[in-house]
């Protein structure tokens, strides 16, 4: 971009010729300006953990609903489950912002796809390979998503759960949680699939809101309200937002 | 024609004497030349008919396609130069994915048609480019607005439309057109009627083979442009050819 030019102004008549005073600009040579530039190096608006899981017959994902400024419980709904198509539902922790922006490219992608009119629908393997060359071409700018992604959904029937964080990092697990949820409920999550494999959609409901519950109890940037994204074989349903009922009368006996 | 050997006929940028531009009228021709494409608007969406004639066996059923998608709640039926169309469907497209990430919403349907008929506007002007040789029909439905539907011509020329046709039989479409209250029928009614003007237009002898293209863009929709389901476009199909055999059977009888 030359000095002073913005792509809604008209071009220069002499293009990367001297201005009046300054440096002669060879073609083909990026010059910067003086000032250098600033890449994203923290998050702002931040959203905490999403906690999913596969269950027999489909994927379950589920994030509560605040946005926090640092420390401060600023935006008290900010949904962040998503449902992409028919196949695939996606949740997404970190910076609010940048999740919107990706959420902006997903829905033009799925019209793009829609147009071609094809009976073509982009699956969840290729949804989460797309987002991991996204997120891994972003970090390689030195300018990251500041995001988690979590791509759930049918794979030609078959329940898919993977997730891709702000460093391109990717893989595929039976059970996925993010951010302080991987500490919290991941532990809870994991004992309970090694006690019964293959859950129902039932038993994976409530085992996510236990979970929720915990999370809400022991994370300082969460919130008791939250939305689960449900993949099954009746298609995707996003419900919410649901309430934690809380109890603090036990708390007094802390300390 | 009045204009060969005169030489006003070269480019788009000049006017004839008596103050024609001949290369646009010559775009129109074009638009005649090709199948009958109708658009129909009632009180709950738009829907579109088109006659696609099919100069080979050799084809593959369903190739070269007439409608398209150009955004979810957007269609648009051409005539005229198939290739010439496609230029136009990628603008049309272009402008309301631009749109939504300006804007977070949906395309108006009249901001779109303006910026389509400017851009078919801007290609009568320069004598470095032809007119397109098609007239496009767009339209969508809005649960706020309603209805829309506009056609543009080569000549960048749009008008909101009730119901309109072009192509080959557009005379005799617009007869069986202006016979129904379009205002008060439905969609399910107006893609039995498309069907069945489609059907009474086609001329057999000019062309043997053709296929029926229907779409709609309405309330059972929920909004969202489609082709018209298998059953529902069999039930159009086989009462148009109902139609057409009653109508037969009376001719002869006349005789």
């Amino acid at each position: 971009m030359y000095n002073g030019v913005d792509q809604f102004t008209a071009k220069p008549f002499w293009h990367n010729g001297p201005a009046p005073g300054a440096i002669y600009n060879f073609p083909g040579t990026k010059t910067h300006g003086t000032n250098g530039s600033q890449r994203s190096q923290t998050p702002i608006t931040t959203a905490t953990s999403i906690v999913a899981m596969k269950f027999n017959g489909g994927v379950i994902i589920a994030g509560d609903i605040l946005g926090s400024y640092g420390s401060l419980a600023r935006f008290r709904n900010c949904p962040r489950v998503l449902k992409v198509n028919d196949n695939i539902i996606l949740g997404a922790g970190g910076d609010y912002g940048d999740y919107q922006y990706v959420k902006d490219v997903i829905e033009q992608k799925i019209v793009d796809e829609e147009c071609l009119d094809d009976g073509f629908k982009i699956k969840p393997k290729s949804m989460y390979c797309w987002l991991t060359r996204v997120m891994y071409n972003r970090r390689s700018k030195f300018d990251p998503f500041w995001n988690t992604f979590v791509v759930g959904g049918l794979q030609d029937g078959v329940p898919f759960l993977g997730s891709v964080d702000k460093l391109g990092t990717a893989f595929e697990d039976n059970a996925i949680c993010t951010g302080y949820g991987a500490y919290m409920a991941l532990p809870i999550l994991r004992s309970a699939l090694e006690a019964n494999p293959s859950p129902t959609e039932e038993e994976a409901r409530a085992l996510i809101h236990k979970c929720m519950e915990v999370l809400f109890y022991r994370d300082a940037r969460s919130f008791p309200k939250y939305q689960v994204a449900v993949i099954n074989k009746d298609g995707t349903d996003i419900q919410g937002p649901l309430e934690i009922q809380q109890n603090w009368n036990l708390a007094h006996m802390i300390n | 024609m009045s204009s060969i050997g005169t030489g006003y006929d070269l480019s788009a940028s000049q006017f004839s004497p008596d103050g024609r531009v001949f290369q646009v009228e010559y775009a129109m021709k074009a638009v005649e030349n090709s199948g009958t494409a109708i658009g129909l608007r009632g009180k709950d969406g738009v829907v579109f008919g088109v006659e696609k004639i099919v100069t080979s066996k050799l084809y593959e059923p369903g190739a070269n396609k007439r409608i398209f998608n150009i955004d979810k709640h957007v269609g648009m039926s051409v005539a005229g130069l198939i290739a010439d169309a496609r230029q136009l469907v990628d603008i049309a497209r272009r402008e309301s994915a631009n749109y939504r990430s300006q804007y977070g919403v949906s395309i108006p349907l009249n901001y779109l048609n303006d910026r389509v008929s400017m851009y078919m506007h801007a290609h009568t002007l320069y004598s470095a480019v032809r007119p397109f040789g098609c007239s496009i029909i767009m339209g969508s439905f809005d649960p706020q607005e309603g209805p829309n539907m506009f056609m543009i011509d080569p000549s960048g020329v749009s008008y909101g439309f009730h119901g309109c046709a072009t192509g080959k039989a557009k005379q005799s479409a617009k007869t069986e057109i202006e016979k129904l209250k379009l205002s008060t029928m439905t969609c399910k009614e107006l893609v039995k009627e498309a069907a069945r003007i489609i059907y009474l237009v086609h001329d057999e002898l000019k062309d043997k083979n053709f296929e029926m293209e229907l779409s709609w863009v309405c309330e059972e929709t929920k909004g969202k442009h489609e082709r018209v389901p298998e059953s529902l476009y069999l039930e159009a199909e086989k009462s148009a050819k109902q139609a057409m055999e009653a109508e037969s059977d009376s001719d002869t009888e006349d005789m």
